[in-house]
């Protein structure tokens, strides 16, 4: 499709799809539906990446990476309580004390109980990678952009901790670098303890050195209000944060109750609305070139929702294949969860091409 | 435009006020330079003029700031930024946004102006300081110039009346400082924006200014006129102290001025040639380092391509080029801390490989000060500092504490070392270093935030430690340090060994590396004051 012009997407549109792909994959435990699932996000990320900012996509694979491999050895080491009869391989079982009769440790593995962990650990990957694709498509910066002045407080923090986590990161490798200039070679615990004086060091004056560059560009200046009045703001902003962060939860995890999510989500997003007005109207802030909210955000959203309805449908519903049985054979394929997945590819196609990077 | 009124400022728990009654009036449309020693208070002065001193840092303030009318008691430093614009010294810090434009806007939006007038800021702002062709990359692509450059660009697109920069360009080459300071000239020019500046470097600002204050133990001078400040100022760029030496009158600020004066110095040195380093300090027999078809990628680009390199014992040779081509890189392969793709290195007496042997041997034979000395310190006091590198290195008790003393003016041993000036940080990550007594010692960029007193204690220590066999090689954009101490210079350029040469060779026939002096006295190839000094004793 040919573009007029490279623009970016509004982040809010991105950060939707993901977390409408993340539910979606939250709720099967289908290896083939979750496998697609991280597919259609390393394609997405590929074709409509803002190259100015960093990848991390990549680090959140890997994370999903060792999140499985984790799950199966801690599995094959300790079981999980999965009953089978295919056993794989039988571990040398380590006699515990009477007391720790229901530790197993060791013994015969089964192909059931890998499976169980191998599906439920895929299921967080596939999570992770759509976290980390709405990541790479809009960076959480300008995202924040977008964040009502009534919180200017948690505003300041989120971005100051944007940049202390991955600075950290940083940090520790090249203390670690110099500690081996003093003949260390910073391997083992007393190693790793001496390094984190400096590595928080220079983070925590990094941080203070960004907060303070934040206070003198006038960060916050346009909230003039009385403090007791911005204090009610954050407080009910918060309090319909929490929930809405409560209402999703009771409505995702099947086992806390669907029925009391949504009125607790409902009643969430009426107290965060509020705040967000009250704030809105004190908001002295003004945008360049702020994105629009065009044809292809709102398709981009539509796009998220679609794999999320259907397999909270499905699930709910029971239909085969959603959560596949544990035993040795291929799980039936949702043939109307795969396509729903699929959907959420479109956007890899049909949404403008992000700002070039130059040269 | 800023008025302080009888103001002093105290930190708590310092013994002294960092700022000492403090009264002056910096008129609209000057470009006022600020010149102290380390620690003079010189960044306390600039933070109070936004009000980021007292209210961010803490302390206590007496008397009364002004900014455009606006008392800084009453105002936030948010509510200031309307009119005052900070940059600090190191701007990679201060970035809130991932991209050159959003960077440009972001003040603005604060500020509320509407789109249309930030829309056009932003691009007025981007062609004044040559951005346009960046506008959509990512700050952390940018070289050390460009991103200074953009913080600039961020807080002048947002309208200030005043600029304060915090050592705009001591972390810069010659040439990216040269492209920052032709922007501020140009903002000053043509636009009346008032400009405080604090400096070390000297030679790249002084002819620039319009007005000098001299700062010194928190005593503020009156505004001067630059050429009377030089006159009386303890620390004076190259330029100066010929002047100084020579008795010119008015003490010339610029190259062009010196040399319209320099013709009679010039006859008078005649025939004389500078001293070689031969007649220094042995160098050699024996190469030290050998690096053979070097190449190093590091995040999949390749920063080193077959690099040839071999440095004699007891020799200091100094790596020169822009930021980003390659310098710091080339140091940590020889000190092992990045992992060669092809080539090898050897070094020492003993043609040892770096890269196979263990930590704990490797500092014998090569020691690595990297470009941030605190990196290297963990303890909470310089002696507990000094007590873990003697069990680092295995070295007797109290070397370390020693090499201090002996390389320092003084430090005291309970101070905790971030506490200690930017130049007293390095004199103890030296010293630290130093106490495994490696054959080869590196320096990466030592002279960032150093005074001209510190420098040349730093340039003493390192001439004394190779008239006794250390190898010195280290990586600078100071070039009148390189003019100091060097032997040899080598320049590199996008990875590459370019010019590798006699020190005065190199540094004479370089346009963007000659010294000041240099410049003065072409054709002649005079690299220091002190070389024309002593050439002048000779003479008489």
């Amino acid at each position: 499709m040919a573009q007029a012009r490279a623009r970016l997407q509004h982040p809010a549109a991105w950060w939707l799809w993901g977390l409408g792909l993340a539910t979606a994959a939250s709720r099967t435990t289908n290896p083939a539906v979750l496998l697609l699932v991280i597919g259609v996000c390393v394609v997405v990320v590929d074709e409509r990446r803002d190259p100015a900012t960093p990848n991390p996509l990549p680090a959140f694979l890997v994370i999903g990476a060792v999140v499985v491999a984790f799950r199966l050895v801690m599995t094959a080491v300790l079981g999980n309580g999965i009953a089978g009869d295919t056993v794989v391989v039988t571990l040398p079982r380590i006699p515990l004390p009477d007391w720790a009769a229901n530790v197993r440790l060791g013994g015969s593995v089964t192909l059931e109980a890998l499976l169980y962990a191998a599906y439920d650990a895929l299921r967080l990957a596939a999570i992770l990678a759509c976290l980390g694709a709405a990541n790479a498509l809009a960076s959480p910066r300008r995202l924040l952009r977008y964040l009502p002045a009534t919180l200017y407080d948690v505003g300041t923090a989120v971005v100051v901790g944007l940049t202390f986590a991955p600075q950290l990161l940083t940090d520790a490798r090249e203390v670690r670098a110099a500690r081996t200039l003093r003949g260390r070679d910073g391997r083992g615990l007393r190693e790793t303890a001496r390094l984190t004086v400096p590595v928080l060091e220079t983070a925590f004056e990094r941080s203070l050195g960004l907060a303070a560059s934040m206070e003198s560009r006038g960060y916050g200046r346009a909230v003039r209000s009385s403090d007791g009045s911005r204090r009610t703001a954050t407080g009910l902003a918060l309090a319909g944060l929490v929930g809405v962060l409560a209402g999703l939860y009771g409505l995702l995890d099947a086992s806390a109750g669907g029925l009391l999510g949504l009125p607790v989500l409902l009643l969430g997003a009426v107290l965060a609305g509020a705040s967000l007005l009250v704030g809105a109207s004190r908001d002295g802030r003004s945008g360049h070139r702020r994105e629009r909210w065009a044809w292809t955000e709102t398709v981009t959203v539509a796009a998220g929702a679609v794999p999320a309805a259907v397999l909270v449908v499905a699930s709910v519903q029971g239909w085969d294949g959603v959560v596949p049985s544990q035993r040795a054979e291929l799980p039936a394929l949702p043939l109307l969860a795969v396509v729903a997945v699929l959907v959420a590819a479109i956007p890899a196609w049909v949404t403008p091409h992000p700002r070039e990077a130059a040269p | 435009m800023i008025t302080f009124e009888h103001v002093s400022v105290q930190y708590a728990g310092a013994p002294a006020p960092s700022l000492h009654d403090v009264t002056l009036e910096i008129p609209e449309g000057e470009l006022v330079l600020v010149v102290g020693p380390t620690g003079s208070g010189k960044s306390t002065l600039l933070r109070t003029v936004n009000g980021l001193v007292p209210h961010f840092s803490g302390g206590t303030l007496t008397g009364r700031v002004t900014v455009d009318g606006l008392d800084t008691a009453e105002h936030r430093p948010r509510d200031l930024a309307t009119v005052v614009g900070l940059v600090e010294q190191n701007p990679t810090s201060t970035f809130v946004t991932d991209v050159v434009e959003d960077e440009v806007a972001y003040g603005m939006e604060t500020m509320g102006l509407d789109p249309t007038t930030i829309r056009r800021r932003v691009e007025e702002t981007l062609d004044l300081f040559g951005l346009t062709p960046l506008r959509g990359r990512s700050l952390r692509a940018l070289s050390g110039g460009q991103q200074q450059r953009v913080a600039i660009a961020a807080l002048f697109a947002a309208g200030p009346r005043v600029l304060v920069l915090d050592e705009p360009t001591s972390a810069l080459d010659p040439v990216a400082a040269e492209e920052v300071l032709a922007s501020l000239h140009r903002i000053v020019h043509d636009l009346g924006v008032t400009v405080v500046l604090a400096e070390h470097r000297l030679e790249r600002v002084v002819h620039h200014a319009d007005r000098v204050l001299l700062v010194d133990e928190g005593h503020v001078s009156e505004l001067l006129d630059p050429a009377d400040a030089m006159l009386r100022s303890q620390i004076y760029p190259p330029v100066v102290g010929l002047s100084r030496l020579v008795g010119w009158s008015p003490t010339p600020l610029s190259i062009r001025d010196a040399r319209r004066k320099a013709s009679s110095l010039r006859e008078a040195l005649g025939g004389a040639t500078p001293a070689t380093i031969a007649d220094r300090r042995v160098i050699g027999p024996g190469a030290s380092v050998v690096l053979d078809g070097v190449r190093v990628a590091r995040g999949g680009r390749t920063v080193l391509d077959g690099v040839d390199l071999t440095v004699s014992r007891g020799s200091v040779t100094t790596l020169m080029g822009r930021n980003g081509a390659g310098k710091s890189t080339l140091l940590g392969a020889v000190a092992a801390q990045h992992r060669l793709s092809a080539g090898r290195v050897r070094l020492g007496a003993a043609a040892t490989d770096p890269h196979a042997t263990p930590a704990r041997d490797r500092v014998r034979t090569v020691g690595l000060v990297p470009q941030q000395p605190e990196m290297l310190l963990y303890s909470d006091t310089v002696a507990g500092e000094c007590a873990a590198a003697d069990a680092d290195f295995g070295a007797a008790p109290g070397t370390c504490r020693a090499l201090l003393d002996r390389i320092s003016g003084g430090i005291d041993a309970d101070t905790h070392p971030r506490d200690l000036s930017e130049g007293q940080r390095l004199e103890l990550a030296l010293a630290v270093i130093l106490s495994g007594s490696p054959e080869v010692l590196l320096l990466d960029e030592p002279t960032r935030g150093l005074d001209y007193g510190a420098k040349k204690r730093l340039g003493e220590v390192l001439a004394g430690l190779a008239s006794t066999g250390t190898t010195v090689l280290l990586a600078t954009h100071d070039v009148e340090l390189a003019a100091e101490i060097a032997d040899r210079v080598v320049i590199l350029a996008d990875g590459e060994v370019v010019t590798d040469g006699p020190a005065r060779e190199v540094l004479s026939s370089s346009p963007a590396f000659a010294p000041q002096v240099t410049k003065v006295l072409l054709p002649q190839t005079w690299l220091t004051v002190a070389e024309v000094a002593g050439a002048l004793a000779r003479i008489a």
